[in-house]
């Protein structure tokens, strides 16, 4: 059973990729699929590594990642 | 699971306007994180400037009043003058605010205006395409310095955090950043921090935030984010400027 988890809004994703930057663990890829404006959204690798520490959604400019843990 | 970490209520439900990687969105959330935090949503007027961010309305589920290029300051001191329950904020560029709006800022600063202004430095006028702003850094091009900022043609950076610290009527300046985890919580704490000297009748209230502009800095978000660090830090160094409220170091 995972820790936490993190939920990324495919469509406000501009692939900035701050938040792969910002993850300690690397867990976040960029993909090569689009979403309606155009950009390659990022996505978050499967597994039970996230902590929730919460410092790619600290980070993301879009507010576009939440994140859940417990 | 429980949720941790989320977008703030007072921020609205609709996509940003700014490019990908821009400090104006994630300065945005910090606003409305401290607005939400301090429980001040229903009595917050914020007065967006002319630039990117002239179409912050659109973000802040609060009310708002736009102001012509370079009065933020000046408005907000004329709302906070006939609602002084109200908790007033400008959030204004580097153009707006160290160019035109000088005289505006100065002047409030001195008068002690019980207002926070949030100053978003990014070194370039952005939404008019990169042209050289007083904040521009000397050697730095941009579309009307090509081969850099030279000090004898175009004088040097303006570090506005510093010179309105002189002034006896403000009480609290923070220089922020906005490049990494860590600096986003502090400019978030700093922000909070500023709204509570506020909401204490203390003063002038003024965050200063480094700000990363991808686009007009011709790099990419992760490129921009490290130049703030290694470049734009040594001419305008993070930290408190000047803090006599409660006299502590810093916002943490």
């Amino acid at each position: 059973m995972a820790k936490a988890r993190i939920v990324i809004d495919r469509e406000r994703c501009k692939e900035c990729h701050l938040c792969i930057l910002a993850c300690k663990k690397t867990l976040i890829v960029a993909t090569v699929e689009f979403n309606t404006r155009g950009y390659h959204p990022v996505a978050s690798k499967d597994g039970d590594e996230c902590t929730g520490c919460t410092l790619c959604a600290v980070t993301c400019p879009e507010a576009a990642i939440e994140v859940y843990r417990g | 699971m429980k949720k941790v970490f989320s977008r703030p209520k007072s921020l609205k439900n609709v996509a940003f306007h700014y490019c990908a990687g821009c400090g104006h969105s994630i300065t945005h959330r910090l606003i409305c994180d401290a607005v939400d935090q301090l429980g001040i949503r229903g009595i917050t007027i914020g007065v967006p400037p002319a630039g990117c961010a002239v179409l912050a309305y659109n973000y802040f589920d609060m009310d708002m009043l736009e102001a012509p290029h370079g009065r933020g300051c000046a408005v907000a001191t004329g709302i906070k003058r006939t609602l002084p329950d109200r908790v007033v904020f400008s959030y204004q560029g580097d153009g707006d605010l160290a160019a035109i709006g000088t005289a505006e800022t100065f002047h409030a600063a001195n008068r002690g205006e019980n207002i926070t202004v949030i100053f978003i430095n990014n070194a370039v006028y952005g939404m008019t395409g990169g042209q050289m702003a007083p904040t521009t850094l000397l050697g730095m091009t941009s579309t009307t310095s090509p081969p850099g900022r030279s000090a004898i043609l175009d004088g040097h950076p303006i570090r506005m955090s510093e010179i309105l610290a002189q002034l006896d009527g403000a009480t609290y300046i923070e220089r922020c950043a906005v490049n990494t985890p860590q600096n986003i919580l502090r400019a978030g704490r700093a922000i909070r921090k500023a709204f509570q000297y506020q909401m204490d009748g203390v003063g002038f209230t003024m965050i200063e935030v480094l700000s990363q502009c991808p686009t007009n800095w011709k790099m990419t978000a992760a490129e921009s984010c490290r130049w703030v660090d290694e470049v734009m830090a040594q001419t305008f160094p993070v930290g408190v400027i000047k803090d006599i409220g409660k006299g502590e170091r810093h916002a943490d």
